[in-house]
């Protein structure tokens, strides 16, 4: 599990590792902690797993996705399961997750396409549906328009409700 | 235009970065460029915000509580109400989604109390209803997202 340590490094890391020759011995700077302990831990978290995924994180939008479409299904619990791997196995899907439904919204299965436009993503949706038989079910596309705000999970000591001042 | 190089560094190490002291060099070994050559590459991929960041994906929850949020605010006030949103520390993705739920965010914070003490703020702030829909299950295992690059 996450010590204090971990989560000092997990937090700082949310920032990105700096671009420049020693990048760990430099996050271990911030940290008090050495370059090889940063190495260690990190190795270590990504062997529990609780790493998922440790690279260039790129932006979609800006190297010609133009089309994110957000997917909402209502299937039987008892299937989610299944359907969610299948859904996941699919290069294109870049998100699976299993939400509750509310009184409005009877879904409760989601995944998210990037593609370059509509017609691309429309057409692998019509893919998923029947590949993994998911054509019976209701469902909604949500096309993305604005991007308000977009960054990486930031995690914070500070348990007051705050506001960035954006100047 | 993004050179071949861009194109690999976006492309081929969007997991397993190297984990060593010099990972720039090791790239630029597997690349048969200098370490020089992939700091500059990668300063102009950030500059050019084709990168958000050299960084982790965390699987959800394991560093605090999470939760997407969907509202359905009016046209004539939405990107007021969406520009109050964003404003909180709390807040990321926020984006305008095609439906009559047209906002949609995701808000992390420390523990489930603190979560609900911002959902609660943002219903006083902006006067409209939020729709939380947390996490119960991810069934998806991030590889990265191949990205067709030839027009690029």
């Amino acid at each position: 599990m996450l010590d204090a340590r971990d989560r000092q490094l997990l937090e700082r890391m949310q920032i990105g590792l700096p671009v420049c020759p020693r990048p760990y011995a430099e996050i271990g700077h911030f940290l008090a902690m050495s370059e090889a302990e940063v190495l260690e831990r990190l190795t270590h978290l990504k062997q529990q797993g609780l790493i998922k995924r440790m690279g260039v994180i790129v932006k979609h939008h800006q190297l010609g996705y133009r089309a994110n479409a957000m997917i909402v299904w209502n299937v039987p619990d008892t299937l989610i399961k299944q359907l969610g791997a299948r859904i996941s196995q699919f290069t294109f899907v870049t998100l699976c997750y299993q939400r509750p439904p509310h009184s409005q919204w009877p879904y409760n299965l989601y995944c998210m396409i990037h593609g370059k436009n509509k017609a691309t993503v429309l057409a692998q949706l019509d893919q998923l549906n029947t590949d993994c038989n998911l054509g019976e079910f209701n469902q909604e596309v949500l096309f993305s328009r604005r991007c308000f705000k977009q960054r990486g999970a930031l995690y914070s000591s500070n348990t007051d409700v705050s506001r960035e001042d954006h100047g | 235009m993004l050179k071949p190089l861009h194109k690999h560094l976006l492309n081929d190490f969007q997991r397993d970065f190297p984990l060593c002291s010099r990972p720039y060099q090791d790239i630029a070994h597997q690349l048969g460029v200098s370490e020089e050559d992939v700091l500059l590459a990668l300063t102009e991929l950030n500059n050019n915000n084709f990168i958000s960041r050299i960084g982790l994906i965390i699987p959800p929850n394991q560093l605090g509580v999470s939760t997407l949020v969907a509202m359905a605010i009016p046209e004539y006030d939405l990107e007021s109400v969406a520009v109050k949103i964003s404003a909180y520390s709390e807040v990321n993705h926020n984006y305008e989604r095609e439906h009559t739920f047209n906002l949609w965010f995701v808000a992390v914070a420390n523990n489930t109390e603190h979560l609900q003490a911002v959902l609660e703020h943002i219903e006083q702030d902006t006067g409209y209803k939020t729709m939380s829909v947390p996490l119960l299950d991810d069934f998806f295992i991030d590889l990265g997202f191949q990205l067709d690059l030839q027009n690029a």
